[in-house]
């Protein structure tokens, strides 16, 4: 074969071999060992100096246990689930925000466009954490929601969505909408409006010409955007664990306390394998969805 | 053998008596400053083919959607059927449009874009099912039902559309440069096809196009549009024969315009085109004209011989120079500029194999037509 075609093929695989496979198998050596005093803190580790009678005992020491925990104790089973109904819940919630600004956007006037993109954008030119800290100044009971609100006079109590399921909502919304407009408003952009006139003269209202127009040819931006705010928000730490308080069970949460509270890795690893397991699903669904448009 | 009485000529336009479809009455439309389509009236009759021609910009899109309801008119009414139709939205008008992209609907079949307006209309799965079918064997697209729009080829699609606007058994189809996609051999099947298409259905079609070749094929009127106003609505023969302007003999053909004055008025009128030459004889064609006012000449390429002598029976002749000559095969286009200064076009059939070598470059010809052959236009 062409040694430069060769390079060229062998480019991405190299990628994911050094950026993915090696770092997942490491995840998943540790998974399947046992907890020790010592650094790191997991035994055995890989000791080529004992030649074959090390290599064996190493395979040895090897087993299923972290799993098998983690369907011992049902903290793990109910943070998984609720993480899934979390990130499930927000990513609806993303869709009904964006979607609207999608189509206001495919709808404004073409010179208009690029700063609407850009201002979509703009957010993430600061940082994400930062953004989410700024929300806990919004959303305590004595932030600027509340104090608006009892202004107002909408409410007399102060309401408490700070360290509620609300909070984390919200924050992930925030956060993900980007992820959410973009595919769509491409996907709605490149629309001949021509066909809602087509609609309209074949006798449908404008309301009846966005769903059986509009909407449907959304449908891959819809897609694509759902699993762009699906799949980071089922592993999301930094959300549940500033918004979100002690009451909200996330996975992401329950990973970062594995590893640095408990100084566990091989259960923290079995819980990343996990939910790595969990996420190839969608992502693999994600790839057929994209490859039937193609 | 079966012999068929010859149908009587499809004329509504010259019948009194005749109501038409569609009646704009002082039709005025404005986009801000810009004034699209100016003060214009019209009647076009049932079960005509009525092409709306004229350079991009003319307001001839403008007049159709106003007919199809996605724009209203600033001043005037429009009646369909007797019946004002500025308050009526596109959805509720009897009215369909078949668009210059075909806007068919990417996401469904060919079977459900011409099925769309039927089940929008709440049509029972039965009338939807035949109704579509017969659109199909009209179009001859049956092969193609289950078949997205991206899947079939640029003539099918014009097809779907096509189809699809005449599902709904509108009384008026509009088209919006039907067959700018198409390449040159498709267009011209398809004119037929289309023709053939509204003779059967007994469709009013309105049809918007730029290319001239195309308006006069298929429609039973032409109007000719310029700068918001119609300039001439008359059948293709008298639009190309009797152009009332320069502007639609330009339009319309190739014609060559020569400016003059009137020298002597008779039966005959004499144009003085310049000093020392002999005036053009004409006919007037019933034009009022002063003597001394001055006129333009326009005359067809066709309608003038080339020859090495002046043609005996023709009644106006000019030498001149050949300083083009434009091989197309079945004719050749001669530009001959007169001893006068002005430049002629003239067309020959290139009847005989090699005829076409008789004048080169350079060569003196005289130029000889007859008194019936041209126009004397006032503007």
């Amino acid at each position: 074969m062409n040694p430069r075609r060769l390079v060229l093929i062998a480019a991405p695989y190299a990628w994911l071999l050094a950026l993915f496979m090696v770092p997942f198998l490491i995840v998943l050596k540790i998974s399947l060992s046992d907890t020790a005093v010592a650094i790191p803190p997991y035994a055995p580790t890989f000791d080529l100096s004992a030649g074959w009678a090390g290599i064996r005992e190493f395979f040895g020491g090897l087993d299923f246990e972290n799993f098998i925990w983690l369907t011992e104790d049902d903290l793990y089973w109910k943070s998984y689930l609720s993480s899934m109904k979390i990130a499930a819940v927000a990513t609806f919630l993303t869709l009904l925000a964006g979607y609207p600004v999608a189509y206001a956007m495919s709808r404004a006037k073409p010179e208009w466009r690029p700063t609407l993109m850009m201002l979509i954008i703009l957010p993430f030119w600061s940082s994400a954490l930062i953004r989410v800290y700024a929300w806990i100044g919004i959303l305590q009971s004595e932030g600027y929601l509340n104090q608006l609100l009892l202004w107002s006079g909408v409410i007399d109590t102060p309401l408490s969505i700070l360290n509620t399921q609300v909070a984390v909502y919200i924050g992930i919304v925030y956060t993900y909408l980007p992820f959410m407009i973009l595919p769509i408003y491409a996907s709605l952009e490149k629309m001949d409006e021509s066909l809602l006139e087509a609609a309209e003269d074949l006798g449908c209202t404008r309301i009846t010409a966005f769903w059986r127009v509009t909407f449907p040819l959304s449908k891959p931006g819809i897609i694509a955007g759902c699993f762009l705010v699906f799949i980071p928000s089922l592993g999301e730490f930094v959300i549940p664990s500033i918004l979100g308080g002690s009451q909200t069970l996330m996975i992401g949460k329950v990973l970062w306390e594995e590893f640095f509270s408990n100084r566990d890795w091989p259960v923290a690893s079995a819980v990343a394998v996990v939910l790595l397991l969990i996420l190839v699903i969608p992502i693999v669904l994600f790839q057929r969805n994209e490859e039937r448009n193609a | 053998m079966e012999s068929k009485p010859a149908p009587a000529p499809f004329a509504p336009w010259e019948d009194a008596a005749a109501h038409p479809l569609i009646r704009f009455e002082g039709v005025t439309k404005r986009f801000g400053d810009f004034t699209a389509v100016s003060d214009l009236n019209l009647k076009i009759y049932p079960r005509e083919f009525f092409a709306l021609l004229g350079p991009s910009g003319c307001g001839k899109t403008t007049l159709m959607r106003m007919l199809a309801g996605f724009e209203t008119p600033t001043e005037g009414t429009i009646w369909l059927d007797g019946q004002n139709i500025a308050p009526v939205p596109p959805n509720k008008r009897p009215v369909n449009m078949m668009f210059q992209s075909y806007a068919l609907f990417p996401h469904l079949s060919v079977w459900d874009n011409i099925a769309f307006g039927l089940r929008r209309a709440g049509k029972d799965k039965e009338t939807v099912r035949a109704r579509v079918e017969e659109m199909l064997r009209l179009t001859r697209l049956d092969q193609f039902a289950r078949r997205k729009p991206h899947q079939i080829s640029g003539g099918q699609r014009q097809r779907v559309a096509l189809a699809r606007s005449l599902a709904l058994g509108p009384k008026l189809l509009l088209l919006d440069e039907p067959l700018g996609a198409l390449d040159k051999k498709l267009r011209q099947d398809t004119q037929f096809e289309l023709m053939d298409i509204q003779e059967k259905t007994g469709t009013t079609f309105v049809i918007v196009t730029h290319d001239q070749e195309e308006a006069m094929t298929v429609a039973s009127r032409v109007a000719v549009m310029d700068a918001g106003r119609l300039c001439q609505v008359d059948t293709p023969q008298h639009i190309y024969e009797t152009p009332n302007s320069r502007y639609v003999a330009d339009f319309i053909g190739e014609v060559s315009i020569i400016e003059g004055r009137v020298a002597a008025l008779g039966e005959e009128a004499e144009i003085a085109y310049a000093e020392g030459a002999r005036p053009i004889v004409t006919r007037t064609g019933g034009a009022a004209l002063e003597p001394g006012q001055s006129v333009f000449y326009a005359i067809r390429p066709e309608k003038i011989w080339v020859g090495a002598a002046p043609h005996p029976d023709r009644i106006n002749s000019v030498e001149g120079t050949i300083v083009d000559i434009g091989y197309l095969g079945d004719v050749s286009t001669y530009h001959v500029r007169l001893d006068t200064g002005q430049m002629v076009k003239a067309l020959m059939t290139n009847a005989e194999r090699y005829a076409a070598s008789r004048f080169t470059w350079n060569d003196r010809v005289w130029l000889s037509w007859s008194r019936h052959a041209g126009v004397v236009l006032a503007s």
